[in-house]
């Protein structure tokens, strides 16, 4: 992942800027840069990156590996790098998508890519990879890094420990549209995911203008009239599913969350959208820091409060529709992985969102192998619930919570 | 203390840097603050204060950017507040806030780079922050605990932090609200100090200070606010009388220049005792200390007529006697009683019903009074030994004329002023 070039950027111009200033001001740099909390946080977000990313590659190595057919980890790594692509071109491709009776012709980018590596691998071993397991993982790691950094920014938006990606009824939202679209056997554009991307990011806004007045949005208001519309939309669902007949079970399955109809395609759909909401949400954590003093205290230090919170709502809301709509409702990775970092690296959003993006995903592919390893394959929803709440519940015990 | 010649220049360069024009604003149920009008001066500090839910804190707000008015303006630096943007408002005004709580782990040096954040640019960073920062860590002293988490700082610390912060905002005006509520003797004149200084080196500050006397000692000028109204400004001495103190706090206050400092001080006094407790009479007191100035306010209030003598020159007996219109007999502190003052005070002594003697008492005063019929005793904390259970306790003296009572409250001084006074009475008739 380019961490050994990358640090040294990181800490050249603070060191730069300190040596400038007098003999005094370098004299109490230095004291302070030998302190562990004086660390610059670029610094420290860098270091603790480049380790998770190491357990993240290593994670998605083993899972790579496990299966019903067993795989070596070189020929799982030579095949993965083999599925290693840039997109180098783009076409538009006219594609026919249909509501109810009425089609319609639209433009759809489609793109072309060329594979950086070609390692000879065994035929059998390679198509297993690439095919039927690295796309799952693939998916895996994005809805993890997707549901991981909305969930961090929620709670330092909401700063309310409870708060999670779906708080905005995003989840909720996105549920209606997919079981409807199941139980109802709609058609309608992009299927299945369309739908649920649409009811997720339809949903939040209605939340949004609902606690909105004169142009503020109170984070109390917003939490509970998205308990509300959760609570609203919860009931749609579960009259859906009694209106679902044969499709009930495609429909709870949806509802679990699982990542085992993943495809390329899916990968290819929700990658970007996560890639760029991330890099937009990375720009925001000094913000978000400064959210964590109080709205009014934030505003005396120059943040446009209600426009940084629209940014932020908006942005969390796109990513976790992305994620929800191709994997379903996966609870507690935008919970518990945040407030597990937070627990590790301090509060500090300079670092706690990258490390819980990624963190988001090697968590995610872990619980999904655990999820098929088995004998019966399990919707990876419940087994992010059940590995992480325990784990959970031992870090409150063993480290003390002071906040958040 | 402020050298008066320093007062005078504040605003030498024409303009003020905060100037509040004409200001109604509010939370939606009715305005707060109806009509305000201050203006602060570069190099100036100036001290906003008044009762709870004045509007301390609601003026502040309009002036940082936090509240917009509802009608008048707040100039800052030449610029209305409410059309700049939060960067630019937070480039010229840096807040102090009443609650310094931060519940998360930042160590201390983030917390003050955070004042940093208006100077920053999204992409380009703040090459000054550095240097910034560490000057404000300097000045307040908390360089020593850069590293450690805020939230393991006790909360005198904590307000320096965050006045650090504020500090490395680098603005030209500052606003405080309460800066000196939660800390301890030293902290507090340390703080008020400090932001002292800073107005000394060119900014402009604002703060929202309960304690008058803290108020009067390090502030340039005093704003009085009430009601959502400012009842006046002007150099400490000027603004603190009994009367205004009195006015706008609902209670009746002494107002006397410390010694050791010079600026005015405010001693709050017993409210009013009910009208079921009133004394017609005529009543002497002679003493010192805060038992006599009490006394005093009480025995007047309750509408008897008072004369007051021998108290020290210059103490909060005499000055209490001035402020309900009693002309004193007085003495130098320490010093013997002389002939001249011993006859004026026992001519008053002569024509009043009941006599007496509360705080410390000197053995001429004590024999100054001693030939009254009807003598109440009331007595300070540390008078003599006694017992602990009635050590406030208006209590009979060594002589048989003096009335026993339970405890020093307006109430009981002016029942046992009643008591006395009525058996004489009882005889003319």
């Amino acid at each position: 992942m380019g961490t050994g070039t990358d640090t040294g950027p990181g800490t050249g111009p603070d060191a730069g800027t300190g040596s400038g200033t007098g003999t005094d001001v370098d004299a109490a740099t230095e004291s302070g840069a030998e302190t562990p909390g004086g660390r610059p946080a670029t610094a420290r977000a860098l270091a603790w990156s480049a380790g998770l990313s190491v357990v993240l590659v290593a994670v998605v190595l083993a899972s790579a590996a496990i299966g019903p057919v067993s795989l070596s980890i070189p020929a799982v790594a030579k095949a993965s790098l083999n599925a290693v692509a840039l997109p180098t071109g783009l076409r538009l491709v006219a594609t026919s998508v249909g509501l109810g009776t009425a089609t319609a012709t639209v433009p759809v980018p489609d793109l072309t890519y060329t594979y950086l590596f070609a390692f000879p691998v065994d035929g059998t071993a390679e198509t297993i990879v690439r095919s039927v397991r690295l796309p799952r993982i693939a998916l895996g790691v994005v809805v993890g890094v997707a549901l991981a950094s909305a969930g961090t920014v929620m709670q330092g938006f909401f700063r309310n420990p409870m708060a999670d990606p779906s708080i905005v009824g995003v989840s909720s939202g996105a549920a209606v549209g997919a079981v409807a679209t199941i139980a109802l056997s709609l058609s309608v554009p992009f299927g299945i995911q369309g739908a649920a991307f649409a009811g997720a990011l339809v949903t939040a806004f209605l939340v949004y203008l609902v606690a909105t007045e004169n142009g503020r949005t109170p984070v109390a208001t917003l939490l509970l009239a998205g308990v509300a519309v959760q609570t609203f939309l919860g009931a749609v669902v579960s009259y859906l599913l009694l209106q679902a007949g044969e499709s009930i079970e495609q429909a709870l399955y949806w509802l679990m969350g699982r990542l085992h109809t993943a495809t390329w395609t899916d990968v290819e759909v929700t990658l970007p959208v996560a890639a760029v909401c991330l890099v937009v949400l990375l720009v925001y954590t000094r913000d978000l820091n400064v959210l964590l003093l109080g709205e009014e205290d934030a505003q005396t230090l120059g943040i446009e409060v209600e426009r940084t919170k629209r940014v932020l709502l908006a942005v969390s809301s796109i990513v976790t529709a992305a994620a929800v709509a191709v994997a379903g409702v996966i609870g507690f990775v935008g919970l518990v992985v945040p407030h597990m970092l937070r627990l590790v690296v301090g509060p500090d959003h300079r670092v706690l969102l990258p490390t819980s993006a990624i963190a988001g995903g090697a968590f995610l592919v872990a619980a999904d192998t655990l999820a098929r390893a088995g004998p019966a394959e399990l919707p990876v929803g419940i087994v992010t619930a059940a590995v992480g709440a325990p784990f959970f519940l031992y870090l409150l015990v063993t480290r003390e919570v002071h906040s958040l | 203390m402020t050298d008066p010649g320093e007062k005078a220049t504040g605003g030498g360069d024409g303009s003020p840097l905060v100037d509040v024009q004409e200001v109604v604003a509010g939370y939606g149920n009715g305005p707060v603050l109806d009509g305000v009008s201050l203006s602060v001066a570069r190099g100036e500090f100036v001290g906003l204060v008044g009762p709870n839910g004045a509007g301390k804190t609601t003026l502040l707000g309009t002036i940082n950017g936090v509240l917009d008015p509802d009608s008048g303006q707040v100039l800052v630096d030449g610029a209305d507040v409410d059309e700049l943007s939060s960067k630019a408002a937070s480039r010229r005004v840096a807040t102090v806030p009443q609650d310094t709580t931060v519940a998360f782990e930042f160590p201390v040096e983030d917390v003050v780079e955070m004042g940093r954040t208006p100077h920053r640019s999204r992409f380009g960073g703040d090459p000054d922050a550095r240097e910034a920062v560490e000057r404000a860590l300097d000045r307040t002293d908390t360089a020593r605990f850069r590293a450690r988490s805020v939230e393991s700082l006790s909360g005198g610390e904590r307000q320096r932090v965050v006045l650090a912060r504020a500090l490395a905002q680098a603005t030209p005006v500052l606003v405080l609200d309460e800066p000196t509520a939660s800390l301890d003797v030293n902290h507090q004149v340390r703080t008020l100090e400090l932001v002292r200084e800073s107005t000394r080196e060119g900014k402009a500050a604002l703060a929202a200070i309960h304690d008058l006397d803290l108020a009067a000692r390090f502030c340039d000028r005093l704003a009085v606010l009430a009601d959502g109204d400012l009842r006046a400004v002007g150099p400490p001495e000027d603004v603190l009388t009994g009367e205004r103190v009195a006015a706008v706090f609902d209670t009746p206050a002494a107002v006397v220049p410390s010694p050791v400092t010079g600026a005015p001080t405010v001693t709050p006094l017993p409210d009013p005792a009910p009208d079921s407790a009133a004394v017609d009479r005529c009543v002497h007191v002679a003493g010192t200390g805060t038992a006599a100035a009490r006394t005093i306010a009480t025995l007047v209030s309750a509408g008897a007529t008072v004369t007051v003598g021998v108290v020290p020159t210059g103490g909060l007996a005499a000055s209490v006697a001035s402020e309900h219109g009693v002309d004193p007999v007085e003495t130098s502190p320490f010093a013997p009683v002389d002939a001249a003052t011993e006859v004026a005070a026992r001519d008053r002594l002569a024509a009043a019903d009941v006599a007496v003697l509360a705080g410390a008492v000197t053995p001429s005063l004590r024999t100054l009074v001693r030939d009254h019929d009807a003598v109440v005793r009331v007595t300070g904390r540390t008078t003599g030994r006694r017992e602990p259970g009635d050590a406030l306790g208006a209590e009979t003296g060594d002589a048989e004329e003096f009335r026993p009572d339970a405890s020093a409250t307006p109430s009981t001084v002016v029942e046992a002023v009643r008591g006395v006074a009525k058996a004489p009475v009882a005889a003319d008739d």
